[in-house]
């Protein structure tokens, strides 16, 4: 790749920025190597995870999901993202979007692996003491040790910070007595080490503790009996005196809501990427299906309204891939960029990721609400085979669900990105103020009938971004001149904003994407992404106008709503394009591959 | 152990993949693989400069299907080759390998050096690991040019299947036309 002098890009930025197509990381990129470790995770689904699909889930073998991850420790499946010095591999942060991506499709076992890689290392892996480091990440990168996070409460679910759970330093003062009880713990059955998050004596917020099973006082319930993954491990756990040696706090006091909502940023990017994995899979069994199943003499695949579907599914998912690969580069950047200046290793990777944890929010509600849409429209293909449980759709839709609920539901992911990008407007980290008040001075004068000259590939796309952007600025602005601290309370506005934000981050990175590669091999290779490309932004121009829409009419009236209902009919302007037309072509490549391959 | 591939660039993932399960090097033949005594020739030049014990090659390409090369490459350095073998243990300079024949199993115990063209489950499917993968990178894969062979075959045409047609429905109380279409137009009968 050549090398390009790349400007810092901040989070939420996107809002008030363009960004050129050659700053972004397009998987078309990936390297050789990279495309190997992507393979690796193919095979290991293919020969391990795939023919036992109904075993695991029956759960009758406590000990088959424990020896999946064990195998996947002895590919090193579990360390990728862990340092050489702790027993790993250490890869970069998109080599580790693309094995999540890949293991994705892995239903329940996807699940427990990257609840282990995730949310169970990485607490230990960013915040960890050095003796911290050495004692528990060779074993995690292995597999030898496994790992749950215990952050759920039966009272403490969305609002994690009042959790009830407590430690109590004991009279000698080496130990933490925990007493609590935590609920939905992902392979809680069977882990080694668990992240426990407790209050410390009255403190008002949590603290973060490596427990080993073997401290004693820990029983759980039976596994939970779910609607999907069931062959993912759930419990509830219980902690009762367990006697955690204060060494095994983790970070300072007090810190453990910091470390729960920054170790989730990293949950949720991975998890749009995750999602992206299932994806594909669910498009490559239903377009398998709907070229053999013959009806009125034709395949279904034939057949107008089953393309449109096809067509509408893989572009989701390459927009949903274009923005994910997109964050995780930037994520990489700013990390390298922060230890350039300096910073240590482990502090760079949490400031990294925290940058741009509106976008890992947005990309989480994106992935998990793509997955949904494809499940379905894979059950739809399938028709009655596709309500049938011995055909694969059924667990395809009920694994999907889960997505939207944890890593934070997507109302709180939703409410999160709008609330990030505010506040940091506010403090100002990012300048709003600015480009909103030329919305609004915009929207009072004469519109801009200029034609459009420049009929570059994209110009004409570029402009209709910039203006949705206008479009964002406007409503977002208006809301929060209304409402003031009082916007918290208007949550059905705060959605439309943040599904207008989440449109516009997509449609760009989808473009941008698709720009870059056209660059790459040419217009003519890349005619059906620049279909996507084009009918995602079409369609993002649509709801980002019934949002903006929603949004104006609950708060605005007479001259006021008159001027920005104009204002966002002019900033929701897009020249037609035949969608129907463009989703058959789009439908008619995946066919002739019988694969989603892009 | 060493990898050789008779084939253009578009091989080099494949045979990073060997390198990353365990292969020491590996040596790419950058030429179309034309036919089977042209792939057979260059293999017998490497390994005429290299002395290898032991040169296990697949039992037929999954894309020519000629089964040729290993008894080409073994007559032309003189080793014995034998094929399709299905299992393989080589005990000092001894290799004891199983053969499925017609009707059953045979046996055999060949001396070192020998060729053998190989078929599942001779070995388990190996999944690179990390591991493999990245110390992949750092392996040799030599690049060199074919040694010139007089063409011997020439592909003269390709014809396709003639397409399927679609299904004729025949009533059950006319069976005797189906037999008829099944003698004159199927020519099954
Ligand atoms: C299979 C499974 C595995 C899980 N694994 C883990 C794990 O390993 N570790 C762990 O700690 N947790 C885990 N969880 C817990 C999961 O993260 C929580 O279920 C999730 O955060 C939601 O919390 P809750 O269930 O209490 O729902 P609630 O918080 O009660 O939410 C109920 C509904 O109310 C909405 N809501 C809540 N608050 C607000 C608000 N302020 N504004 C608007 N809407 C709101 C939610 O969006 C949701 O629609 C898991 C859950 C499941 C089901």
């Amino acid at each position: 790749m050549e090398a390009v002098a790349k400007k810092a890009v901040k989070g939420g930025e996107f809002l008030i920025k363009e960004t050129e197509a050659q700053h972004i990381f397009i998987p078309e990129e990936f390297t050789e190597e990279q495309r190997m470790v992507a393979q690796t995770c193919e095979d290991f689904l293919a020969k391990e995870v795939f023919p036992r699909l109904d075993e695991i889930d029956s759960m009758k073998n406590p000990d088959l999901m424990p020896s999946l991850m064990d195998k996947a420790g002895e590919l090193g499946l579990l360390g990728t993202s862990i340092p050489e010095s702790y027993g790993g591999f250490g890869m970069n942060f998109n080599t580790s979007m693309l094995v999540t991506e890949k293991i994705g499709a892995g239903h329940s076992f996807a699940v427990a692996l990257s609840a282990h890689t995730g949310i169970a290392t990485l607490p230990i892996l960013y915040y960890g003491s050095e003796e911290q480091k050495a004692k528990y990440l060779p074993g995690l990168a292995s597999g030898e040790l496994k790992g749950a996070y215990c952050l759920t409460e039966p009272d403490s679910g969305s609002d994690a910070n009042s959790g009830k759970s407590k430690a109590v330093l004991n009279a000698d003062g080496r130990h933490y007595i925990i007493n609590g009880q935590k609920m939905w713990i992902t392979n809680g059955g069977f882990a080694d080490i668990y992240i426990v998050f407790a209050k410390i004596a009255d403190d008002k917020n949590l603290s973060a503790f490596i427990v080993e099973r073997g401290f004693g006082g820990i029983t759980m319930n039976e596994e939970e009996k779910k609607m999907g993954i069931k062959g993912s491990s759930t419990r509830q756990v219980f902690f009762n005196d367990c006697h955690v040696p204060v060494e095994n706090l983790l970070s300072d006091r007090g810190n453990g809501f910091k470390i729960a909502v920054n170790i989730l940023n990293i949950g949720r990017i991975k998890l749009g990427a995750s999602a992206v994995g299932a994806s594909k899979k669910v498009i490559d069994q239903a377009v398998n299906y709907a070229s053999e199943r013959k009806q009125f003499g034709t395949s279904i695949s034939g057949f107008g309204a089953i393309k449109y579907k096809i067509g509408e599914m893989a572009t989701k998912v390459y927009a949903s891939e274009s923005a994910s690969y997109r964050v995780g580069q930037d994520i990489e950047d700013t990390i390298e960029a922060l230890m350039e200046g300096g910073m240590p290793e482990g502090e760079a990777k949490l400031k990294g990721t925290e940058q741009f944890a509106i976008e890992c929010a947005i990309m989480k509600v994106h992935g998990s609400e793509t997955l949904d849409y494809v499940v379905d429209e894979g059950v739809q293909i399938y028709g009655g085979m596709g309500y049938s449980a011995d055909a694969p759709m059924d667990r395809a839709y009920r694994d999907a669900r889960i997505n939207r609920i944890f890593e934070g539901t997507n109302e709180i992911n939703r409410l999160l990105s709008v609330d990030m990008v505010l506040k940091r407007a506010m403090k100002g980290e990012l300048d709003l103020m600015g480009p909103a008040m030329g919305v609004q001075k915009e929207i009072m004068s004469i519109p801009d009938f200029g034609a459009d000259e420049d009929d570059a590939l994209f110009a004409a796309e570029k402009k209709v971004l910039r203006n949705l952007k206008k479009a964002v600025l406007m409503v977002a602005g208006a809301a929060v001149q209304k409402f003031a601290m009082k916007l918290s309370e208007e949550q059905e506005i705060i959605m439309d904003i943040a599904d207008m934000m989440m449109e516009v981050y997509v449609a760009e990175s989808t473009l941008l994407r698709t720009e870059k590669l056209t660059g790459m091999r040419g217009e003519e290779a890349c005619a059906r992404q620049i279909d996507m490309a084009k009918l995602y932004l079409n369609d993002a121009v649509e709801r980002i106008g019934m949002h903006g829409r929603n949004a104006i009419n609950s708060f605005a009236e007479g001259d006021e709503q008159r001027v920005m209902l104009m204002g966002l009919k002019r900033f929701t302007k897009i020249a037609p394009i035949n969608a129907k037309e463009t989703r058959r072509r789009i439908a008619r490549h995946v066919i002739g591959e019988n694969a989603y391959a892009f | 152990m060493t990898v050789v591939n008779v084939g253009e660039s578009d091989t080099e993932p494949t045979i990073r993949k060997a390198l990353a399960i365990g292969a020491d090097d590996a040596i790419r033949v950058n030429a179309y693989p034309s036919d089977a005594f042209f792939v057979a020739t260059q293999i017998a030049e490497i390994a005429r400069k290299n002395n290898y014990d032991l040169i296990l090659m697949g039992r037929e390409s999954i894309d020519f299907n000629g089964g040729q090369v290993h008894g080409l490459v073994g007559e032309m350095l003189g080793l014995p080759s034998v094929s399709p073998v299905m299992q393989l243990d080589v005990e000092g300079d001894t290799v004891k390998m199983a053969r499925e024949i017609e009707g059953g199993k045979e046996s055999l115990e060949v001396k070192l050096p020998l060729v053998a063209g190989c078929q599942e489950p001779i070995a388990e499917w190996k999944i690179p690991n990390m591991r493999g993968i990245m110390s992949a990178r750092t392996k040799p894969l030599q690049v060199i040019d074919p040694v010139g062979v007089e063409e011997s075959t020439v592909v003269t045409q390709f014809e396709l299947p003639p397409p399927k047609g679609s299904v004729k429905m025949i009533p059950a109380e006319r069976a005797e036309e189906l037999i008829a279409l099944l003698k004159n137009e199927a020519k099954v009968l």
